[in-house]
């Protein structure tokens, strides 16, 4: 008679310690990523090919879009301020949504999308094709040669992807709105550089990148690592990096920034 | 792909990201011109800041020469106290006038320093002790709305 709730009960129950035990998995993971990290920053050549594929190729991605972000922001910033008569309020606009919310989170987004998931896709493939079982025969550990390396690249490149990203913007609404639409040059520059603070708006949004790099890269290589060594597997894990992963950096963000422009 | 290339490639990518750090640094931020390093604090109490802000700029014939600090409640006299930093390299005689003023009809609120002539100057940690509060809009309105409506019949009984 009570079977049915029992088994709902135990159900509810194996999903909660599971979703736990993972957790704890991937803190595990994050630890040893950091202790085994001496390789991937000695051999530093290591973390630098690693670079090249995180961050030189999503260079295209985060310039194009970077770009067409601030000028988007320009055409419609303006037709909103342009009614209140402070037009010249357009590089105070793009600048501070960029520096402070857009440049770290859609970079951070992008980035997730272009890198996180290549590098789920590699890890678990190479642990389907049992490449990293082979170096742990050779004596060679997987986590210091093939994981950390990744890390360390995905967190070096997202802050500076997200400060290209800001400044193209930021170059984008220049077009629009001093170019294009002809907004006074000298005050969209000079109020813009009267609104932005080094260290308030541009310091945190730097901060910001560097935590949504380390969350994208952990993500990513725990999810490879994790992957069942299957083709379904590195498919599902290759998902669930991009979806956890990008949650991850809108939730941290409203964290972030609930600290730091709490007093402003 | 050989490593020579790679290098190159991150070396160029490394270089184009600190790039946009620092023209966000200078160009779009304030870093080059306001260095809050060398400064030395003045206070002043006014009855009525307004919309005043901590970061709000204090102006001396219209150049920005230094920084609200803080801002507190003074309970023994009811009056607002404001903390300023100001550039060490400007001095003030201790007769300066601060007021509270607004840049544009709806700007953002700002301390003037008006100089007086006194020859001593206002050390660190001094009071500025002349002070006018900010102008309140909505009671400016209301006090010409007022006089209008009390003068306003006397033209009538004129004709």
């Amino acid at each position: 008679m009570l079977d049915a709730p029992v088994r709902v009960l135990r159900k509810l129950g194996a999903g909660v310690v599971d979703r736990i035990w993972r957790l704890g998995f991937a803190a595990r993971f994050l630890v040893a990523v950091l202790m085994y990290s001496g390789t991937a920053l000695r051999r530093f050549q290591l973390t630098v090919r690693e670079i090249y594929f995180t961050g030189v190729l999503s260079l295209i991605i985060i310039v194009v879009s970077g770009l067409f972000v601030g000028m988007v922001l320009g055409l419609q910033g303006y037709d909103t301020l342009q009614r209140y008569g402070s037009s010249e309020a357009l590089g105070v606009l793009v600048s501070l949504s960029l520096v402070r919310e857009l440049g770290p989170v859609v970079s951070g987004l992008l980035f997730a999308s272009r890198a996180g998931s290549a590098i789920t896709a590699e890890i678990g493939l190479m642990k389907t094709t049992e490449q990293l079982s082979a170096m742990e025969m050779m004596a060679v550990n997987p986590i210091a040669r093939v994981v950390a390396p990744r890390f360390w690249a995905g967190v070096i490149s997202m802050p500076l992807l997200a400060a290209l990203f800001s400044a193209l913007g930021v170059f984008g609404g220049y077009l629009v709105g001093v170019v294009l639409i002809g907004v006074d040059n000298g005050s969209f520059w000079s109020q813009m550089q009267s609104a932005v603070d080094f260290r308030q708006d541009i310091l945190n949004g730097v901060i910001k990148s560097v935590v949504f790099g380390a969350a994208v890269s952990w993500i990513a290589v725990f999810e490879g690592y994790d992957a069942v060594p299957t083709a379904e597997g590195v498919s599902g894990a290759t998902t669930r990096t991009v979806v956890t992963s990008s949650l991850a950096i809108l939730a941290l963000d409203f964290v972030l920034t609930a600290f730091m422009f709490r007093g402003v | 792909m050989n490593r020579a290339v790679i290098d190159l490639w991150v070396g160029i990518f490394v270089a184009i990201g600190l790039g946009a750090l620092v023209f966000l640094a200078l160009k779009v931020g304030n870093l080059a011109s306001v260095s809050a390093d060398d400064s030395y604090d003045l206070s002043a109490k006014f009855d009525n800041i307004g919309g005043l802000k901590i970061r709000a700029p204090v102006k001396s014939a219209g150049v920005v020469v230094g920084r609200v600090s803080d801002i507190s409640f003074d309970p023994a006299n009811y009056q607002a106290v404001v903390v300023m930093k100001v550039d060490a390299r400007f001095k003030f005689p201790t007769d300066t006038f601060a007021t509270i003023n607004t840049s544009g009809l709806l700007g953002e609120q700002y301390i003037g320093f008006e100089v007086g002539g006194d020859p001593d100057l206002l050390k660190a940690g001094d009071t500025i002790k002349k002070t006018q509060s900010a102008v309140v809009l909505e009671k400016l309105i209301s006090q010409f709305m007022f006089n209008k409506a009390s003068e306003s019949p006397a033209p009538a009984a004129a004709k």
